[in-house]
């Protein structure tokens, strides 16, 4: 078979799986009352975050890998290893251009995952790292993200102990990506979980929303749009241990709740997650979180919602009311929080449902998307 | 942000709404004809702030929702060819055709690009001589000046390698037709500001005159649909039926001339299939035959694609204000905007996707009293 | 459609056979094509729609909409008593076949 053939052959079995795919999925119309997932290819959606994304662990491998540290689905999985807690986590880094305004994908990879971890409640300790080099990538680019990455780690307070280098061929990876796993060591009685938020709970967000989502769609060409913003990127161990520092203070470290970094997705997706997995209903003030002017400008005239916009630095808490301004003063004093602001609580209504009271008095629904939110005319 | 902020002002709000309520005497149905309205009601939660006497109905004002499947089937059909960049605007890439949606196109290679503006695609066209650019060209009459502009500059340009598929749609005959169906229940309209801001308000006059409904031209801030729902439910109130302008601040009677001056020089009406309302004298543009040269259904050989709707899908009724997505007994479970049978369900604007977005739970006994709402 | 929002010129220039504009929208900055609002002067407010300016902000008509909604429940207080509703019939709307 010649190669041309071969590709017939193939875009062929893939049109024939669709076609049953769809037969299968009206045949099911009269029946099943379920959404459907009928993605015979993984389109880029798979990966914004929201439900297509959530549907894809779902049902390729949460459906294969069932065990009580997976299923707990938080950004890091904890573990008791021979009487120690550890927090463990990967995550890899895609990210288009490699450099942007306020730091590159190196930044990205170190920060993300210390993030992960010290949302857990772990001091985030050893970071590995697997790179996929695209040939044809500059020498000098990727030694940029090498120093990045040093500058980061240390910063963080974390080494990089063990890597790995592939290569593949040109047009076959966006120039680098980068897969990161951390291992850090909860040593506090927290117990930080997405599971834990409880109705009456304070919802305190650390700063400005959007700022690294509207800084990408800055650099992309077809938008065109100039502004002095820069991504938020940071490692917020540092204040995570500030605020359980609080929290133990206070005379009870469990009573902050649950921690995670809002990242592609945005504070909406975040929050339904924990709203979700918490199995109650959130209100929202959407007047007072906090928002750039150059990330307003942007979302208005591009028609996006910052609760949706990918963030690099910020960092969502839930915490038991008692101690909730405590909580929120202590984290403005830190260079990071300075912006920390609450803006909701948890109620026991509407379960797994994430609620907005608008500026002019309304209630609306901020619900999961299912793919990338997308710039609309309409 | 100047001329936004100011109209989204929670303490006017309140005293919008509590005037409407000292107006109001009877209940009254009345619609918001275009998307970005229907947008801003949802995401603010307006609905629930209006008096309960005061029914909003979502019109067919999307032209995501409205544009009909054989077009999409046309588009998808050109995106795949291999010589093809296929330029679209965001809303477009997720509406579903018979066999996926652009999305599904690019993951199997196709060469799809989501623009801002169309003539970002003159750009592209000049960094891609070898290759055939294609701009899907949707929109009500507010977009046909963008529009225009492309096939314009192309045009003057002599660019050989870039070309429109248009698929426009005009306003006042889809409210003709909502009027005239035996079963309507609307009573007055929130006219479509920026479509006006361009062609202006002297098409609504005869429709208001003859069918005796009020049509106020309505902007798109929180503040102005109140403004145009109050500004409604006085005339309807006093038995006027007149066109007034809410949104005088952008627009007056005439619109913008220089604009109508070049959708006129490239454009000509045509009649057109609405999804989910069937086809509607009169009610789309074409390019003019001057243009033919950059118009890609000419160009590409896209012959008719058999189509078939989903027969569950109610969306007719709903553009018409007929039905609400409620009532329909696929809203949300066989129907969700992941997999939408119809148009009210394919783009956020369309009725039925605003409503699973933002107000689907929310059941009047149910709902957290937060100090103000109805 | 209608997504379209106000911003500030900043300053306009010639390209590409258009008359364009560089225009503020909050803390950004975007080119927009003023060919439909040729009377437009650096410090005007336009609405802009997929980068273009399809109508210019007439700020006298702003003030005066922004003060009249501000104003509302002091206007309505200065109205004149209620008399009752003058007799209608039931309203539907024609079908135009009268």
């Amino acid at each position: 078979m010649t190669p041309a053939e071969m590709l017939e052959r193939d875009q062929k079995q893939r049109d024939q799986k669709q076609g049953e795919q769809d037969q299968t999925s009206q045949a099911m119309f009269g029946q099943c009352p379920l959404p459907i997932f009928d993605h015979p290819q993984i389109v880029l959606g798979h990966g914004s975050g929201g439900k297509l994304t959530a549907e894809l662990i779902e049902k390729v491998f949460l459906s294969r890998f069932r065990n009580p540290a997976l299923e707990r689905m938080d950004d890091q999985a904890q573990l008791e290893i021979g009487g120690a807690r550890l927090a463990f986590t990967t995550d890899s880094f895609v990210v288009t251009p490699i450099f942007f305004p306020g730091g590159d994908i190196g930044t990205l990879a170190v920060n993300g995952t210390v993030n992960d971890l010290a949302m857990g409640g772990a001091k985030p300790l050893y970071l590995a790292a697997a790179f996929i080099l695209e040939e044809g990538l500059a020498s000098a680019e990727l030694e940029r993200v090498a120093d990045s990455m040093r500058a980061a780690a240390a910063q963080a307070g974390v080494q990089l102990v063990t890597g790995d280098t592939k290569v593949v061929n040109r047009g076959k990876g966006d120039k680098v990506f980068i897969t990161t796993t951390g291992i850090g060591v909860i040593d506090r009685g927290t117990r930080l979980s997405a599971d834990g938020a409880r109705p009456g709970d304070k919802i305190l967000l650390s700063g400005t929303i959007g700022d690294h989502g509207v800084t990408i769609l800055s650099t992309r060409e077809e938008l065109d749009f100039e502004c002095a913003l820069e991504s938020d990127c940071a490692a917020l161990n540092g204040l995570v241990e500030e605020m359980l520092d609080e929290a133990e203070a206070s005379g009870d470290v469990q009573a902050i709740h649950c921690m995670r970094d809002p990242t592609r997705g945005g504070v909406a997706t975040t929050l339904n997650e924990i709203a979700g997995r918490s199995q109650v209903g959130m209100l929202l003030e959407e007047q007072v979180i906090p928002v750039r002017d150059s990330v307003r400008g942007a979302c208005e005239m591009l028609g996006l919602d910052p609760l949706y916009v990918a963030n690099e630095g910020k960092m969502i808490a839930v915490v038991a009311p008692e101690i909730a301004d405590r909580v929120l003063e202590r984290m403005r004093r830190h260079p990071l929080g300075r912006a920390a602001t609450m803006i909701g609580e948890v109620i026991a209504q509407h379960p797994r449902m994430v609620l907005a009271k608008t500026a002019v008095g309304g209630t609306r629904v901020v619900d999961l998307l299912f793919g990338e939110q997308l710039p609309r005319i309409c | 942000m100047k001329y936004l902020d100011e109209y989204r002002d929670g303490a006017i709000a309140a005293k919008l709404v509590e005037e409407i309520r000292r107006v109001q005497t009877r209940p009254w149905v009345i619609m918001e004809v275009c998307g970005g309205q229907t947008h801003s009601i949802v995401k603010n939660g307006i609905d629930r702030l209006l008096p309960s006497g005061i029914e909003l109905v979502h019109g067919p004002g999307c032209p995501v929702c409205v544009t009909p499947l054989e077009m999409i089937d046309k588009a998808h059909a050109i995106a795949r060819r291999p010589e093809v960049i296929f330029c679209s605007f965001g809303d477009m890439l997720r509406v579903p055709g018979s066999n996926g949606d652009l999305f599904t196109i690019k993951s199997l290679g196709g060469d799809v690009r989501v623009v801002y503006s169309p003539i970002d695609c003159l750009k592209i066209a000049r960094a891609n001589p070898d290759k055939k650019v294609v701009f899907f060209a949707i929109g009500f009459e507010t977009t046909a000046p963008a529009n225009a502009m492309l096939a314009w500059r192309a045009k003057a340009d002599r660019l050989r390698n870039i070309s429109l598929l248009v698929s426009h749609v005009l306003v006042p005959p889809a409210i003709e037709t909502i009027l005239s169906s035996p079963v309507n229940r609307v009573q007055g309209f929130l006219g479509p500001g920026h479509v006006c801001a361009v062609v202006g308000y002297g098409d609504y006059e005869p429709l208001a005159k003859r069918f005796h409904v009020p049509i106020v031209i309505t902007g798109f801030e929180p503040l102005d649909i109140l403004d145009g729902v109050l500004m409604t439910v006085r005339q309807l109130e006093t038995g006027r039926a007149e066109v007034e302008n809410q949104y005088s601040r952008i627009l007056g009677r005439g619109g913008n001339r220089p604009a109508q001056d070049v959708i006129e020089k490239v454009f000509e009406v045509r009649d057109r299939k609405w999804r989910g309302v069937g086809e509607i004298a009169r009610s789309g543009y074409r390019l003019r035959s001057e243009f033919r040269d950059f118009d890609a259904e000419q160009i590409f050989d896209v012959a008719a694609i058999d189509t078939e709707e989903s027969q569950v899908c109610i969306s007719g009724q709903i553009l018409q204000g007929i039905k609400k997505p409620h009532d329909c007994p696929a809203f949300g479970t066989a129907c969700t905007p992941q997999h939408p049978l119809g148009a009210t369900m394919v783009s956020a604007e369309g009725a039925c996707a605003a409503y699973y977005a933002y107000g689907r739970h929310l059941d009047e006994s149910e709902l957290v009293t937060l100090g103000g709402a109805a | 459609m209608c997504l379209a929002i106000p911003g500030k010129v900043i300053e306009t220039f010639a390209k590409g056979g258009m008359q364009m504009g560089r225009v503020q929208f909050g803390g950004v900055l975007r080119e927009a094509c003023l060919e439909y609002v040729p009377e437009t002067q650096p410090g005007d407010y336009v609405l802009v729609h997929v980068g273009f300016a399809i109508s210019r902000v007439d700020e006298q008509e702003a003030e005066q909409t922004y003060r009249a909604l501000a104003e509302l429940d002091q206007l309505s207080e200065l109205e004149v008593p209620e008399v009752d509703a003058p007799e209608v019939e039931d309203r539907r709307p024609s079908n135009g076949r009268e």
